[in-house]
């Protein structure tokens, strides 16, 4: 590892500001694929700014939707997670678990125990690897992404592999997403780094709307599948993603799979993500 | 409880390793020790320009950088490969030029160019990065396949075509005549996939120069020191044997790679004694990738031949082995002596041939892992056997049963003269342990469930307690393979056992101990187990090649056999009595039928004291012998492994591993177990994770925990592991190795499970989810289609 200057924040202000002063900042939120990129060289940030003690970036908040009139279908709460909540806080918290038991689930099956107790939402979200489980969630529930500057759509904000809409200086401090009528997540890890080879988050909204977003397999990123949608939109089964014709095309090829692989995968995965 | 043969002692070294006591190379501190790193090729082939330093020297804290020419005009040796192969021609091998600091080419991504010293480790690794070489690259080759073929890159002037031998082993015509004649002929192809070792702990050096005392002293992450030392002084001229100490303290895993002697060593010593800096080197994960032997990487053709009774009357095998750039110390033997003699597998065929190419490529060197050869061998016999019996459609168990090897000793047409075994036993055994008559009903029940069952058998066997020194002489070893062993009784009658041997997770501080327990009747608290060290033990030949148990452990007994009648004769003289009527048991030498009696430390005392001791009797009590075997041990075993894969993904999930293994004596079966569970995970990992894969531009696509798969633990069934043993007879405890079975044994009974399951044998190590699921498709194009 490079030298670099170690810094605590206390805030998101204070980090904003830290970032803003450095040369080649990072904000550390977590550090599961900062700090072993640093220590293979592979970055050298001249500061890390670290956000482990902002307690005001941790936390989950659930606000119950508005009753209007009767109520039409179970789901719709509004769903607020901080930015520096691990993977484990959000796969083991008993009230999300009863709202959205699939952001649990899939918390809860990224990397390790270890990662899971120091990796964070915020820090999976701002590095947008191509093949991490949070992004193919957010852009499938119509999240919402919070920065110390302005909220960004995830529609708007995944900008292909480890690209992102945030600017140099911007800090996610939080997600937020409406709970899902239904939603399911089927994940393929690579048998090495058990990161996604093709996972795929299926949701439904309250309203009905149909998004399906696939990770891992791609090979720029995180993306919606059109075809996959327009089946389930039209029927939430197995049975209808099963005469979808999922192309090869645009997808990622290496020594774990070819293209016509995790297209296999990427429909196999959908079904399972309904079952 | 007894601590003697046959008992399950706890691990006596698991108290400091589990309590993170342990003391590893890296943990030592020399006085002035400054760290080295290496400034390493970033091309697979190339030709060195220039090399510009003057931007690291500058650099405060930067101690020194040298480079080949230096190290060469040094007159630091080339580093060599200790055992000669001879072509089929009668011609030498081709053994290209490798300097622990390349001079005027580099021909793999990591070889080493320079070495960096400074006064850390960021900073050493800091200023070899500042190093400035300039490159002219010139064409690649990764394959051992493409760098036979004409027109391919060269990497030694004095290795043409980058052959480095065309040997052969058997008789040609007699085998093609027996082909040529026979009812059936299997072919297949078969490739043995590349693996890189990762030992737990990567490799590590420190060296010492002290100048007043004219003595150097190296730390280093060796199997075996004793050589190291003999080879750094009389090949690389590092130094005189008498001037260096080799120390390989606690070694936290080796699997082969720690055998050998590497550049980062030899630099590391002559750094030392340039800079009068102590200098520590430590491997980190990506340079263990980059530069520790690789195992395995052949391709072969081969080829079975069977009467209209289904015995077997003809073998013959192609192979080009994949060495690397370099040839490492015992790369050549690999896929010769160590593979092609083990053909036989456990069957009678009286005719074998086999063609062995060994070929450079721009690779890091291979050289022998876990099995060395040997799973080379059974996976070639155990693979076309069962591929044999599905295209006759006999029993597989049954076409191996009806061509067993029966009585021994046996004489194959490949060198190797089996000892004993009862392969009937153990495939019993196993057959009865997995319930192989229930197979078809719980093939049916997975497929309610949407799964494909598949089983598949391995009935190995390697030659291991390697080995008769006049037998491996004859065959171009540079190195006696005997080992030695000291006694020394206290004169308070504790005991401590300098062995050549080097334990590195094999257990011996116990199992050494079980047998000294077991002759003297003493609790193994009382014995110590001293090893690794060129100043304490005075040489042995270190552990690989599961010989630690065989040979290590028969150099024990007979020095113990010297210890006893000395023993008995101080004690026959105090008591009075005759030496053939001194019995030693419970703490005590007695005299057979009487209450006369000394206590085991009274010998030991009066031995020191000397006060009365017989006429001429030297005074002490420390034997030292020197065991040479007579023969390879022949551990055996049937492996049956049952396999579900998930259709859709082609996830294969080991459902079932059982293991009967045969290994004659038994001295701690909770050790022998844990040999056996490891080397099936090391076996599951070939057969269906692990890979090492290369570009077309020599890069290493697999050199990280990202991509290179090593098995987990919940990738691993719960195993299933018997024994069915076999006294050998060519030692005196009747043992035979157990460390490497489970890696030769399990990767075909995977393979044969798998390809039973999916319904096609077309399937390549190591069998991942997207290459079962490609196999898959090809069955249901092909069902299409017809």
């Amino acid at each position: 590892m490079y030298e670099t200057n170690f810094h605590k924040a206390s805030t998101a202000q204070d980090a904003a500001a830290l970032l803003a002063k450095s040369d080649d900042g990072k904000i550390l939120a977590g550090g599961q694929t900062l700090i072993p990129t640093m220590k293979q060289r592979l970055a050298a940030p001249s500061d890390l700014i670290d956000l482990s003690q902002v307690s005001a970036l941790r936390g989950i908040t659930i606000t119950k939707r508005k009753k209007m009139g009767i109520m039409k279908a179970e789901g719709g709460e509004t769903i607020t997670i901080g930015a520096m909540t691990t993977h484990s806080e959000v796969a083991g918290d008993a009230e999300l678990v009863k709202v959205c038991p699939v952001i649990c689930q899939l918390a809860g099956n990224i990397g390790d125990p270890a990662v899971r107790h120091r990796g964070t939402i915020g820090g999976s979200v701002a590095n947008n690897d191509p093949a991490a489980d949070y992004p193919a969630a957010l852009l499938a529930l119509g999240a919402t992404i919070h920065t110390n500057a302005r909220e960004i759509a995830a529609a708007d904000y995944f900008k292909g592999m480890f690209a992102t809409a945030l600017t140099d200086d911007e800090i996610i401090t939080a997600v937020s997403f409406q709970a899902p009528a239904v939603a399911g997540y089927g994940k393929f890890p690579n048998p090495a780094s058990r990161y996604a080879m093709a996972g795929v988050f299926v949701a439904k909204s309250v309203e009905g709307d149909v998004r399906v977003a696939v990770t891992g397999a791609g090979d720029n990123g995180v993306y919606r599948h059109a075809g996959l949608e327009a089946a389930l939109s039209a029927d939430w089964s197995a049975a209808s993603v099963e005469a979808v014709e999922v192309s090869a095309d645009g997808l990622m090829s290496d020594l774990h799979g070819n293209a016509a692989y995790r297209a296999n995968l990427i429909k196999v995965m959908t079904k399972r993500a309904l079952a | 409880m007894s601590e003697g043969i046959g008992a399950r002692v706890l691990r006596k070294e698991d108290k400091r390793f589990i309590t993170g006591k342990g003391r590893y190379t890296d943990d030592i501190v020399e006085d002035n020790q400054a760290y080295a790193a290496f400034v390493r090729s970033p091309h697979a082939h190339a030709r060195i320009v220039s090399i510009d330093t003057t931007a690291a020297m500058k650099m405060e804290g930067v101690e020194t950088v040298l480079m080949g020419p230096e190290l060469v005009a040094d007159g630091i040796g080339n580093i060599i490969c200790g055992w000669g192969v001879t072509s089929k021609d009668g011609s030498p091998m081709n053994m290209g030029a490798w300097s622990a600091l390349a001079t005027e080419k580099v021909r793999y991504v990591g070889d080493a160019v320079a070495i960096v010293v400074a006064d850390t480790k960021s900073l050493a690794k800091l200023a070899a990065e500042s190093v400035v070489v300039t490159y002219e690259e010139l064409p690649v080759v990764v394959g051992s396949v493409e760098a036979l073929e004409k027109g391919a890159p060269q990497l030694h002037d004095n290795a043409p075509g980058n052959l480095i031998f065309d040997w052969e082993i058997g008789d040609l015509a007699p085998t093609d005549a027996a082909l040529a004649a026979a009812a059936h002929v299997t072919e297949l192809d078969i490739t043995n996939n590349r693996l890189a070792p990762n030992p737990m702990e990567p490799r590590s050096a420190i060296a010492t120069f002290n100048e007043a005392e004219d003595h150097y002293t190296l730390y280093t992450t060796s199997q075996n020191p004793h050589v190291a030392r003999l080879v750094l002084s009389a090949f690389y001229n590092v130094a005189p044997e008498h001037k260096l100490r080799v120390i390989a303290p606690d070694v936290g895993g080796g699997f082969g790679s720690k055998i050998y002697i590497y550049p980062e060593e030899i630099a590391c010593l002559w750094a030392a004694m340039k800079s009068g800096r102590s200098i520590k080197w430590t491997s980190d994960r990506t340079e263990a990738f980059l530069t520790d032997a690789h195992g395995r990487d052949h391709v072969s053709k081969a080829k079975i031949g069977f009467d209209k009774d289904g015995m077997i009357v003809g073998l013959k095998v192609e192979t080009k082995a994949n060495l690397g750039a370099y040839m490492s110390l015992f790369s050549s033997a690999v896929p010769t002596y160590l593979y092609a003699t083990l053909l036989s597998g456990q069957y009678n065929i009286a005719n074998i041939y086999c063609n062995v190419q060994a070929v450079y490529t721009n690779t890091v060197p291979v050289d022998a892992y876990r099995g060395a050869g040997r799973p080379e061998a059974c996976y070639v016999i155990e693979r076309i056997m069962e591929t044999a019996a599905r295209e006759m459609g006999v029993d597989p168990s049954e076409l191996r049963a009806k061509n067993f090897v029966t009585s021994f000793p046996h004489q194959t047409p490949v060198i190797m003269a089996y000892d004993s075994g009862d392969f009937a036993a153990n495939q019993k055994q196993a057959q009865d342990a997995a319930d192989v008559a229930g197979f078809a009903v719980r093939k049916s029940e997975a497929a309610t469930r949407g799964k494909l069952r598949g089983l598949g058998y391995s009935n190995y066997i390697e030659a291991c307690g390697i080995a008769p020194s006049a037998a491996v002489g004859s065959l171009g070893a540079g190195v006696g393979l005997w080992e030695s062993a000291e006694v020394r009784v206290n004169p308070v009658g504790t005991i401590e056992i300098l062995t050549g041997s080097h334990s590195h997770g094999q257990g011996h501080e116990t199992t050494f101990a079980q047998i000294v327990a077991e002759r003297f009747d003493l609790p193994t608290e009382n014995i110590q187990i001293v090893h690794g060290d060129t100043d304490k033990v005075q040489f042995g030949m270190g552990t690989y090649g599961s010989r630690s148990g065989a040979v290590g452990m028969s150099a024990i007994v007979k020095a113990m056999d010297k210890v006893e009648a000395k023993v008995k004769k101080i004690a026959a003289h105090v008591l009075e009595a005759g030496e053939d009527d001194i019995v030693i048991e419970g703490g005590a030498v007695k005299v057979a039928g009487t209450d006369k009696q000394m206590l085991w430390h009274e010998v030991g005392l009066a031995a020191y004291t000397a006060h009365n001791i017989p006429e001429g009797m030297e005074p002490g009590l420390k034997e030292s012998a020197f065991y040479d075997p007579t023969n390879f041990t022949f551990p055996a075993g049937c492996y049956i492994c049952e396999v579900e894969v998930d259709p859709e993904t082609g996830v294969t999930e080991v459902v079932q591993f059982v293991a009967s293994d045969d290994f004659g004596t038994i001295i701690n079966p909770m050790i022998v177990e844990g040999q056996v569970h490891g080397g099936i995970a090391q076996g599951i990992g070939q057969a269906m994770f692990e890979n090492v894969v290369y570009d077309d531009a020599g890069q290493q696509l697999s050199a990280s925990y990202m991509d290179y798969t090593m098995p987990r633990a919940d990738d691993l069934p719960n195993y299933s592991v018997h024994h069915s043993s076999t006294t050998c007879p060519g030692n005196p405890l009747g043992m035979k190795g157990c460390g490497e079975a489970g890696a030769i044994g399990s990767p075909p009974a995977v393979i044969n499970a798998i390809t039973d399951a999916i319904g096609n044998n077309n399937l390549s190590m190591p069998a991942t989810p997207a290459a079962v699921w490609t196999a898959l498709q090809d069955v249901s194009i092909k069902l299409a289609a017809e």
